[in-house]
């Protein structure tokens, strides 16, 4: 057993700090949250060339053939300079989708051009009905002239405004389970009917759009993976983009954790630093409890999705659902403990804490996840 | 990052398995198992013998040197034992004061001879050790303890008092921490010493604890004498021993907590699966589905928060900051465990041992209330977090 980070990682760890705070320091954050597209080509050319972009996908697409551990590392620095744009949804979400269930050709088109920076692609996922699960899904697509004709609505699409194609997962039949008969679709960004419209979010650092889809034409060839058989790959895409939001959520709550403690030693109050203070030194101990547990539980689910072992779900809900309450209580708790500091623009605490909060939500908050942690242990 | 086990490792792991398969107490199969029960009282000479047939078939002291009666292994295969005997619930051992803080002291600090006489006997529980510590007024501010030693040529002659010491009333050996030098700052004039419990001038008084039992004691000592070689790591220097061991007991014992922790999490679940609340079973209630699960995901949690501690330490490293939250987190984890398990029992939760009405013969309740313990004893919470406040954090002293 080896539950540690080793050589490589630690230099991709020091490679990838260095790299964020040259290129993406907040008053570039900050500029990109008033840019509708969220990043620059500049930026995202950088990242292309870091190799980050191609990270975990096979050499054959152009990628670097890393695994989810390795990925751990870089998300966690992400997440510590709060880094705006749509790496997530490209790299973990659209890219991800055809990496699990799309077809050779589809691989070695997009996959390639994901990595050299050339394209993005985003997943369609999520419904105005807000849920996460199978009976979510009520986008139709319906069969027609050797295609599918696709309509409905898709809400809280991240970046679907500068993706190049959207992965749209949509109902083309109904079975046992909410989970059958779910497909999924990639649609290019000029597709007739197609709608994007960028919504205005809390987190500015990440971007959400609308996606309307009226009477959009694919061929069969925008299949990716399997006809009502698109809930397992999507699942398991999930599970991973999951760990890996989690591993980016560890990186902001210790980012949180250093500033405050900093605060904590050179603000005083009543003729000492506020850090002597038992009510002030608690916290912060209890802000590095919730750091270190959910860095824990985090790589422990990263090792199990990169292995594919039989508990991989089980973990990423774990981890999910830990790390969703940690960082919630560590970016408020980092917040109180500046005072009136932290409670404005200025200071970069909102950055990781409305990052915290969009990220607590997404693919499922603690509530849920506890849920899912529930069945898979068969209470 | 690998969990994977070694071929070796797995072999370790079969044999324990196997040799637990064999060897597990019949009577206590058959008891219920419902928490990380510390030993109690009535089961101290059931616990002593079944330390002494771990200790025979080399399953007790793995990371300890040959020499002394230990196996030269690595924290990875305690690792592997525990988990064991979490999956077989095993009993708890008796002498987990001996072997989780006295004996690794002494391994630091001891003298050849001390080494020679004292840690075999730990591992066998041939003698059975207590901590004395704490004293009426120095509980978590130890340093201020006044306990008296007083050199008299070849030995020590020692007056004053312990108290809440755990396992006193069937204890061989004490540790204990006696001040030497009144003169010296509070932390200076300290020192270790190796007790003799059956010395003349020793008496000890049962403490009634909020349980019912009386499981620690109050310590009195009326000019106790103590050979000069029974000073461990120096005269004066106790406080940096004494330290020591605190930090061996927040290690070691991290191992047991979590195995008894892990049965006490199977026994919570077991007993969720077969309670009904409002008519129907206490696991379709989605309230009470969250909190299990919570309790589940926190277990787990201290698993791997543990392991990250456990790799830094086979690779020769010093634990990091993951290593200093297992102690306040593992309170705060155990103690809900308990609160739920009294939820469950809903105004069963009242009935002890006695009643055949009482759930799961009363072990809970006792149970329940002994974690009100856990975060006072081995330092307070409040404690814990000052030293990860100050030495982890860097904050500075109040
Ligand atoms: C079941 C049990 C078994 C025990 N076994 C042993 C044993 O075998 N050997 C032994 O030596 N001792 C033993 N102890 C004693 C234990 O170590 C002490 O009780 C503990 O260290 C606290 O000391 P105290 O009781 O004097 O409380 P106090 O130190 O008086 O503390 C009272 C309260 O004040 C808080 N407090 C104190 N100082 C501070 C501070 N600086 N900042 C914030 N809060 C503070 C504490 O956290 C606590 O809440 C045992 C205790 C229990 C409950």
């Amino acid at each position: 057993m080896d539950f540690g980070f080793n050589q490589e990682q630690e230099m991709l760890r020091a490679t990838a700090r260095k790299f964020l705070e040259n290129e993406c320091p907040s008053a570039f954050v900050r500029k990109m949250m008033d840019e509708p597209a969220g990043v620059t080509a500049d930026f995202w050319q950088k990242l292309a060339e870091q190799g980050w972009l191609g990270l975990i996908y096979p050499e054959a697409y152009g990628g670097a053939g890393l695994g989810f551990v390795d990925l751990t590392v870089l998300m966690e620095e992400m997440g510590r300079a709060v880094m705006p744009g749509p790496y997530f949804s490209t790299v973990l979400l659209g890219g991800l989708a055809l990496l699990e269930a799309g077809s050779e050709s589809q691989k070695k088109e997009w996959l390639t051009r994901i990595s050299a920076g050339s394209s993005r692609v985003t997943l369609a996922w999520t419904e105005p009905n807000g849920r996460w699960d199978g009976a979510g899904v009520t986008l139709a697509a319906r069969e027609a002239r050797g295609g599918f004709t696709l309509s409905g609505t898709k809400l809280f699409v991240p970046d679907a405004h500068t993706a190049d194609a959207i992965v749209v997962v949509a109902r083309t039949g109904n079975g046992p389970s909410p989970e059958d008969g779910v497909s999924l679709f990639l649609v290019p960004k000029d597709a007739r009917g197609l709608e994007v419209k960028l919504l205005p979010t809390m987190d500015q650092t990440r971007k959400l759009c609308e996606v309307t889809l009226k009477d959009v034409g694919v061929g069969a060839d925008a299949l990716v993976g399997e006809k009502d058989k698109g809930w397992q790959p999507l699942a398991r895409v999930v599970d991973r983009a999951t760990v890996a939001l989690c591993a980016e959520m560890c990186g902001g709550a210790q980012k949180v954790l250093e500033m405050t403690t900093e605060y904590a030693k050179i603000r005083i109050a009543f003729g000492k630093p506020i850090g002597s203070y038992q009510g002030v030194k608690h916290k912060a101990a209890d802000m590095l409890v919730d750091v270190e547990n959910a860095k824990s539980i985090t790589y422990y689910a990263a090792w199990a999705v990169d292995q594919q072992v039989a508990e991989a779900p089980l973990a990423a809900s774990m981890a999910k659902a830990y790390v969703s309450d940690a960082c919630r209580k560590v970016a408020a708790a980092g917040i109180q403990l500046h005072g009136g500091i932290g409670f404005t623009w200025e200071h970069d605490l909102h950055l990781y804490f409305k990052r915290a909060k969009g990220s607590e939500f997404t693919f499922g908050d603690a509530t849920y996840h506890r849920e899912r942690v529930a069945q898979l242990i068969h209470l | 990052m690998d969990f994977a086990l070694t071929p070796e490792q797995q072999s370790f792991r079969d044999e324990v398995r196997a040799w637990l398969r064999q060897n597990l107490p019949k009577e206590w199969i058959a008891r219920v198992v419902s928490g990380p029960d510390v030993p109690r009282v009535e089961a101290y000479d059931f616990l002593r013998q079944w330390q002494k047939t771990l200790y025979e078939a080399g399953f007790i002291g793995l990371t300890w040197p040959k020499e002394y009666g230990g196996r030269g292994l690595t924290f990875m295969e305690e690792l592997i034992l525990h988990e064991e005997m979490a999956l077989a619930k095993a009993p708890p051992v008796l002498n987990i004061l001996g072997i989780g803080m006295a004996g690794p002291t002494i391994i630091a600090y001891g003298t050849e001879e001390q080494k020679k006489r004292y840690l075999a006997k730990i591992l066998s529980c041939e003698e059975i050790w207590c901590q004395g510590y704490s004293e009426p007024n120095a509980g978590s501010d130890l340093a201020s303890l006044q306990c008296r030693a007083v050199r008299d040529g070849d030995h020590f002659v020692v007056n004053g008092q312990k108290v809440w010491t755990s396992l006193a009333q069937v204890a061989d050996w004490m540790m204990l921490l006696a001040r030497t030098d009144p003169d010296a700052p509070k932390h200076k004039g300290i020192t270790y010493f190796l007790l003799d419990m059956h010395s003349p001038g020793i008496s000890i008084r049962p403490l009634r604890q909020i349980t019912g039992d009386a499981e620690f004691n109050e310590v009195f000592f009326e000019n106790v004498g103590i050979p000069a070689g029974n000073v461990l790591g120096g005269v004066n220097n106790g406080w940096q021993v004494g330290i020591t061991t605190l930090m061996y007991e927040r290690l070691a014992l991290g191992f047991g907590l979590q195995v008894r922790l892990r049965i006490a999490l199977d026994a919570l679940v077991g007993l969720a699966k077969r309670t009904r609340r409002n008519g129907d079973f206490a696991t379709r209630d989605p309230i009470m589905r969250q909190k299990l699960a919570q309790l589940w995901i926190d277990t787990e949690v201290f698993k791997y928060t543990g392991a990250r501690a456990i790799t830094k330490l086979l690779k020769g490293e010093m634990p990091g900051a993951e290593a200093s939250t297992g102690k306040v987190w593992w309170c705060e984890m155990h103690e809900r465990l308990q609160e739920v398990a009294m939820e469950l029992q809903g105004p069963y939760h009242q009935l002890m041992a006695g009643t055949e009405r009482a759930i799961d013969q009363g072990l809970w309740q006792y149970t329940f209330l002994r974690s009100r313990a856990n975060s006072i004893e081995g330092g307070t919470t409040e404690i814990q977090k000052n030293i990860i406040g100050e030495r982890v954090l860097g904050l500075p002293k109040g």
